[in-house]
């Protein structure tokens, strides 16, 4: 066994309530890591013949929560949660930071693979080498903080009551799903501790569509084995002497959330209601009225990490006495606040707290509500449609209609599919089209930047991109980029990336994968096999790369205001570049791996597949 | 040049210029008295110039700049030629409520720590004591 790894994957079936132990051989940890590049082989192998027909909330969908193996060996530690994703139908590998892959590792497993759908909705307990299926009746339909409350408490009795005499237990690692994965909404997440999300590729749903509320672990042996132990502290420590650097430390200092005026007026690609703008100079909304009022925690960081990015953000007067979420951050900070035109600090962390608790992705869902928002200033949907009028910046109102698409009543049941889905239904509802107001790439609702200005995110980053509108893995080049697809795979947080991080790659697992190795070989097989799963795509949508392989309509409308006014998307800078980036990463001029790149690679399966797409 | 506020008991406001990117106090003197050190980035006095008018005062988004007691002209930062003596102390004394912060130029955020002391005043006081602010602002 490679070193760096605890040495095997629990592999649960909740349809029988079988749990086995599973291992993977050394080549295909060499070459795939962990994370997202492990799991696309694994799903590619247990459903890649019949992938169009999978139903991704049908039991036969896979879910995985998988480590890597420089998880808690690196700071930074995260989970990487996939599967057949909801939202694209392909694979997106979505991480979220906490201490259950720490846990996980200590307990002796590197993954966890879920299959079936369990009758009844249950939790899956890990402890040290063991594994259990167990009811979770009374924790279904409960929101983030009174979830984590019982199955701790819970957990750790059984425990302290299994081990007499053994002391206090400290408390275990847990991923969930809240009340919107539990009914299935597209834009749900898996979480972990209160506001930690694995956002893209809604996979709180799969989460849902398994009747699974939890994954809990609790682990007690030591962390995996390293092969050069002595070049391993050496490294961390230098790795936390670069990055406790003051001047280097902004995340530190001030989260991600000083950005929520800083994108917003400077690099004007900040999402204002619905992307209808993407610039604002609305001072109250910059960091220090989120810092000096709120803020009662400053430094705030997962286990092992020096990074301390979470700051802890009480309200303490008013309506929304008590609300709580950490940070937020940026992206919520943008979707949450002038996304829905709310521009007081207060009222954009009750929501980021409210969208938390309940159990949606960041992003994903207050993008269907800014997209609601606007059909609705559009008089498109109207009162009768919703219950209530939906103003820009009215916190009620988005609240309650958070909770209706939690609920599945009414128009809720529609916006529960997620932006791309319900323009579909209500352009057919309605018969306007309405799909030019849904701001996503392949279903994927995209992050809060944009590509109009010209100074942040650019558009063949989002448009050619496998995990579609997840800014996190925006591609450039078919060579740098595959940086995020090894940090997704290892399973560490892109913050703490660093220059030694393929030193210590090589110094924890002993194996020789070079930079040049990954960034040409290894890391384009996980490429080819995600794009050729979102090509196939299905049941219900697939995605003609002729037309999907771009931004949404909105990128091309002219900017309203600020200082890039009426600049928009260049689509034959565009074009010319996706068309670099096609022969870069070796698919054809529609946009399909070639068969050649991909033989050579040795993915003759992932080829075979595409056979009907070339046709 | 940092000013400590205490409007409430308990809530000490450390008042200082914030550095903004596009120098509303520079641009606002009628008798170019200040300019922008182009090696720091700070805004430098010209004591012959300055008239005393406080005309730069009500330009800072944050009130920041105050006429010296006792020579009448116009205080602002200077950054101790880019070496702050002020967060080199509270750095020794482990305070650290100071740092130097190193960012590009143009950075649009520097701006909006420039409050006045009554707004800072509120954040923190609200922060710390809840409800109970609202009684003691």
């Amino acid at each position: 066994m490679p070193r760096g790894y605890a040495g095997k994957f629990l592999d649960v079936d909740l349809s029988s309530g079988n749990v086995k132990d599973t291992t993977f051989s050394d080549e295909i940890l060499r070459n795939y890591v962990g994370g997202r590049g492990l799991a696309a082989k694994i799903l590619w192998d247990r459903l890649g013949s019949r992938w169009q027909e999978i139903d991704p909330l049908g039991p036969e969908n896979i879910f995985l929560a998988m480590t890597g193996p420089l998880t808690a060996l690196y700071p930074g530690a995260r989970v990487c949660a996939t599967g057949k994703s909801p939202q694209c139908n392909g694979i997106i590998g979505s991480t979220t930071s906490g201490e259950f892959p720490s846990e996980l590792k200590c307990a002796g497993y590197d993954g966890v693979i879920v299959t079936g759908k369990a009758e009844n909705p249950v939790y899956i307990l890990v402890t040290d080498d063991q594994a259990e299926i167990k009811d979770a009746k009374h924790v279904w339909g409960k929101e983030a903080l009174e979830t984590i409350r019982i199955l701790t408490k819970e957990v750790r009795e059984t425990l302290e009551n299994k081990h007499r005499k053994s002391g206090k237990w400290k408390e275990p690692g847990l991923i969930y799903c809240g009340p919107a994965g539990e009914s299935k909404v597209r834009t749900a997440a898996v979480m972990q501790k209160v506001s930690h999300a694995a956002g893209y590729g809604g996979y709180g749903a799969v989460m849902g569509s398994k009747n699974l509320k939890a994954i809990v672990a609790k682990g007690r042996k030591p962390l995996p084995d390293v092969a050069s132990p002595g070049a391993v502290k050496l490294l961390w420590r230098e790795v936390d002497r670069r990055y406790s650097q003051r001047d280097r430390t902004w995340p530190s200092i001030w989260g991600t959330g000083y950005g929520g005026y800083e994108v917003g007026a400077r690099s004007s690609s900040e999402p204002v209601r619905n992307w209808q703008d993407e610039w604002h100079d609305e001072k109250s909304f910059g960091g220090p009225k989120f810092d000096f009022k709120y803020w009662t925690k400053r430094y705030w960081s997962d286990f092992n990490c020096a990074g301390s990015c979470m700051k802890l953000a009480v309200i303490r007067t008013g309506p929304h006495k008590g609300a709580f979420t950490d940070n937020p951050d940026y992206e919520l900070e943008a979707y949450l606040g002038p996304n829905l035109g709310i521009f007081d600090p207060g009222e954009c962390i009750y929501m980021s707290a409210l969208i938390d608790y309940l159990g949606f992705s960041g992003i994903n869902g207050p993008n269907t509500l800014a997209f609601a928002a606007e059909l609705y200033q559009r008089g498109i949907l109207t009162k009768e449609d919703l219950g209530f009028e939906l103003k820009w910046g009215d916190v009620e109102a988005f609240e309650a209609l958070a909770r209706k698409i939690v609920r599945r009543e009414g128009i809720g049941d529609v916006l529960a599919e997620g932006t791309y889905r319900a323009a579909l239904k209500i352009s057919q509802m309605k018969g306007v089209d309405v799909t030019k107001y849904a701001v996503h790439v392949k279903g994927v609702e995209i992050g809060a930047h944009g590509t109009r200005s010209g100074q942040d995110f650019r558009p063949v980053g989002y448009a050619c991109s496998p995990q579609c509108g997840d800014h996190t893995s925006a591609v450039y080049d078919a060579y740098r980029d595959m940086r995020m697809v090894f940090l997704d795979s290892a399973v560490v947080c892109s913050f703490v990336d660093s220059d030694l991080l393929w030193d210590y790659y090589r110094a924890v697992t002993g194996w020789d994968t070079t930079e040049e190795e990954w960034n040409r070989t290894l890391g384009h097989r996980i490429i080819h096999i995600q794009r050729a799963a979102v090509l196939i795509g299905g049941p219900d949508i697939t995605w003609d790369p002729a037309v999907y392989d771009d931004v949404p309509p909105r990128y091309y409308e002219p900017l309203p205001s600020g200082p890039y006014k009426d600049k928009t998307t260049d689509r034959q800078a565009f074009e010319e570049m996706k068309k670099q980036y096609y022969i870069a990463i070796g698919w054809d001029e529609r946009g399909i791996p070639k068969s050649e790149v991909l033989r050579k690679l040795g993915l003759e399966d992932v080829d075979r597949a595409l056979d009907k797409l070339r046709r | 040049m940092v000013r400590v506020f205490m409007l409430v008991p308990g809530v000490e406001i450390p008042h200082l210029c914030a550095q903004c990117h596009d120098y509303p106090c520079v641009s606002s003197c009628p008798f170019n008295a200040l300019s922008v050190n182009n090696a720091t980035g700070a805004v430098a006095v010209d004591k012959e110039k300055c008239t005393s008018c406080g005309i730069c005062i009500d330009a800072c988004p944050g009130n920041i700049p105050f006429l010296h007691p006792g020579t009448k002209k116009i205080v602002i930062c200077d950054l101790c030629g880019g070496d702050p003596q002020c967060a080199k102390v509270c750095q020794e004394a482990k305070f650290n409520a100071l740092w130097v912060i190193r960012t590009w130029r143009g950075n649009v955020s520097k701006k909006i720590f420039a409050q006045t002391p009554e707004e800072l005043t509120k954040d923190v006081a609200t922060n710390l004591y809840g409800e109970k602010a609202e009684e003691l602002i």
